[in-house]
């Protein structure tokens, strides 16, 4: 299971209601299902990821984040999920406002592009950081909307949002002592749990 | 039997090979929506696979307009084309029939058999014709439940259908939640728009217009209203189709060549819509054409329900799958959307995928890779449900 993944489960109630958004291949889903019991439907628009889901007998509705959640009520959900993708949609603070539209309380990761590699690459290199965890080219990316963890804070207290709990993972889910420290320069997947 | 095989992705896909139809004929009466009894129908049927020990691998395939019990397979070895679903139907296929039992009819009123407007009226000794009931889909789904008793089937694995098929399908899971596990509904909608009902108006208005209709009563005459029949069918066609699946099979090619300056048939296209007319004229009813178009412009299951879908759905326990396809402009992704959006609101196990097709609304029908892959995915997601 993929590190934010793991860190996520803990804040996730037995028998809640869960809108995964960019679900992926569902493996979240599936799991939050057998362990916890709960119901939920991912959103996804990657055909074979899609094809993943229906294999898992995970809900999954073929659904652009970017054309909005209009389709889901008010306070439907117990919890909205959205891992990887905030960084990859064109409005990120829209879709964050319906997130908590939809949902009660909601967890968001993305990957922190003030990790120390992101900022030593730039440094050094002076060209845009290219990794394992961000493996593309600042012209054909998906990941239009980069951020640090910092960045992502201050847009919280902006739209007064709380923040229930919030960590950061490396890509082997270890959460360190500097990690815990100096989680802008040490964290490398920032993990977010907001309420309204 | 046992119908539990491994679960190889790799199976080869196959034919269910040479099929015999076979008759069920109902003696209890059937109340009709519309008020009128029917006191007893014959239903044609086929079946494909097996009906496991538990029984529950049993699968209802549901027709569209002008489908029929015919869905795959072939009837003899002279037969140059496959049952009408052939694409989707068969051993290795999206519904395997090494997995299920699936069981496909003749809705009532239809023309290929079942009890419809060209069987004996027994009140008059002669054919229906334009007295024979209109039927609505809610109709269809109690002579079907009629039939799945006589089959001894306790529930459907699934009840699947596409247009007018996936129609039933939602019907049969709001009727009889307790019997329906999953619901397949592909390229349909919650009901017909004012565009769609107006197609099926201009469709009828062809048949009833033409001389040879006889007001309904045709068949005594000998007759039947081919070219009404025709025009509808053409009408049809064109709606089945997309603008870019036309241009793609026809462009502005002309027949021979070059420009006549008559008003004979000249591009191709027209050739092709007037030969699919002439065709289904001679194989099809005008007045089950009639029924089909009626039952398709009341299908509304929200209407008693405050027409909210969601509550209409609300009482059904199937898990759904919900398929449409891009270029289909019949029954657009908006309006299967509408349906998952209900489905959704009613908290159902939902998925819905939008495939990208060229070929619109008939996409179904065919063999798309993505279609099949998901398909077949769900498919084989229920028989494993259905084995434990």
């Amino acid at each position: 299971m993929r590190q934010d993944l793991a860190a996520i489960q803990q804040w996730v109630q037995p028998d809640c209601s869960i809108l995964d958004l960019g679900c992926g291949d569902g493996a979240l889903l599936a799991h939050l299902r057998d362990k916890k019991n709960v119901f939920g439907y991912g959103l996804e628009i990657d055909q074979d990821k899609i094809l993943e889901c229906i294999k898992k007998n995970v809900n999954v509705i073929e659904q652009d984040l970017d054309c909005g959640l209009a389709n889901f009520e008010n306070n439907s959900f117990d919890m909205v999920i959205m891992t990887q993708a905030l960084q990859a949609v064109h409005y990120p603070d829209k879709v964050i406002d319906d997130m908590l539209r939809v949902g009660k309380e909601c967890i968001i990761t993305f990957p922190n592009f003030g990790y120390w590699r992101c900022r030593l690459y730039l440094m050094t290199k002076g060209r845009m950081p290219v990794s394992k965890q961000l493996p593309y080219t600042w012209y054909n990316t998906p990941n239009i909307h980069l951020c640090t963890f910092k960045d992502f804070e201050a847009l919280c207290y902006r739209k007064h949002l709380k923040i229930l709990n919030r960590t950061v993972v490396d890509m082997n889910y270890r959460d360190g002592f500097m990690m815990r420290l100096f989680p802008n320069l040490f964290g490398e997947v920032a993990v977010y749990h907001v309420t309204k | 039997m046992n119908t539990a095989l491994p679960n190889n992705a790799t199976q080869q896909e196959g034919t269910v090979g040479i099929v015999q139809p076979q008759i069920f004929r109902c003696d209890h009466p059937i109340t009709l929506q519309c008020g009128k009894t029917l006191p007893h129908y014959e239903l044609v049927f086929e079946t494909y696979g097996k009906l496991n020990a538990a029984k529950s691998n049993a699968v209802l395939i549901c027709h569209a307009l002008s489908g029929h019990h015919h869905a795959a397979g072939f009837h003899g070895s002279d037969d140059k084309k496959p049952g009408w679903w052939d694409a989707c139907i068969g051993p290795g296929k999206a519904i395997d029939t090494n997995r299920f039992f699936v069981v496909s009819l003749n809705n009532l009123g239809g023309c290929h058999g079942s009890t419809g407007p060209k069987s004996h009226n027994p009140d008059t000794g002669k054919p229906y014709g334009p007295d024979f009931p209109i039927v609505t889909v809610r109709d269809w789904i109690n002579s079907q439940h009629a039939l799945m008793q006589h089959l001894s089937i306790p529930h459907w694995a699934a009840v699947v259908g596409g247009s007018l098929g996936g129609m039933q399908a939602m019907q049969w899971a709001i009727d009889f939640p307790d019997q329906v596990r999953n619901a397949v509904i592909i390229a349909a909608a919650p009901k017909l728009s004012a565009q769609n009902i107006a197609f099926n108006e201009v469709a009828r208005k062809a048949i009833l217009s033409d001389p040879d209709f006889c007001e309904g009563h045709y068949y005594e005459h000998d007759k039947y209203p081919r070219i009404g029949l025709s025009l509808a069918r053409m009408l049809g066609h064109i709606t089945y189709l997309s603008d870019a699946a036309m241009r793609e099979k026809f462009g502005r090619e002309l027949r021979d060549g070059a420009k006549s300056f008559d008003f004979e048939v000249e591009f191709q296209v027209e050739s092709y819509l007037n030969y699919q007319g002439e065709v289904f004229s001679k194989n099809f009813d005008a007045n089950t054409y009639l029924l089909m178009t009626r039952a398709l412009d009341y299908f509304d299951p929200a209407e008693e329900h405050d027409h909210d879908l969601s509550k209409a759905l609300a009482r059904a326990k199937a898990r759904f799958l919900v398929m449409s396809f891009t270029t289909d402009w019949r029954f657009s992704p908006e309006r299967s959307q509408e349906i998952v959006e209900a489905l959704l609101a009613a908290r159902k196990h939902v998925s819905y995928a939008d495939i990208e097709c060229p070929q619109g609304h008939d996409s179904f029908l065919l063999n798309v890779p993505r279609y099949t892959n998901l398909f077949k995915a769900y498919m084989n997601s229920i028989a494993l449900d259905g084995e434990h």
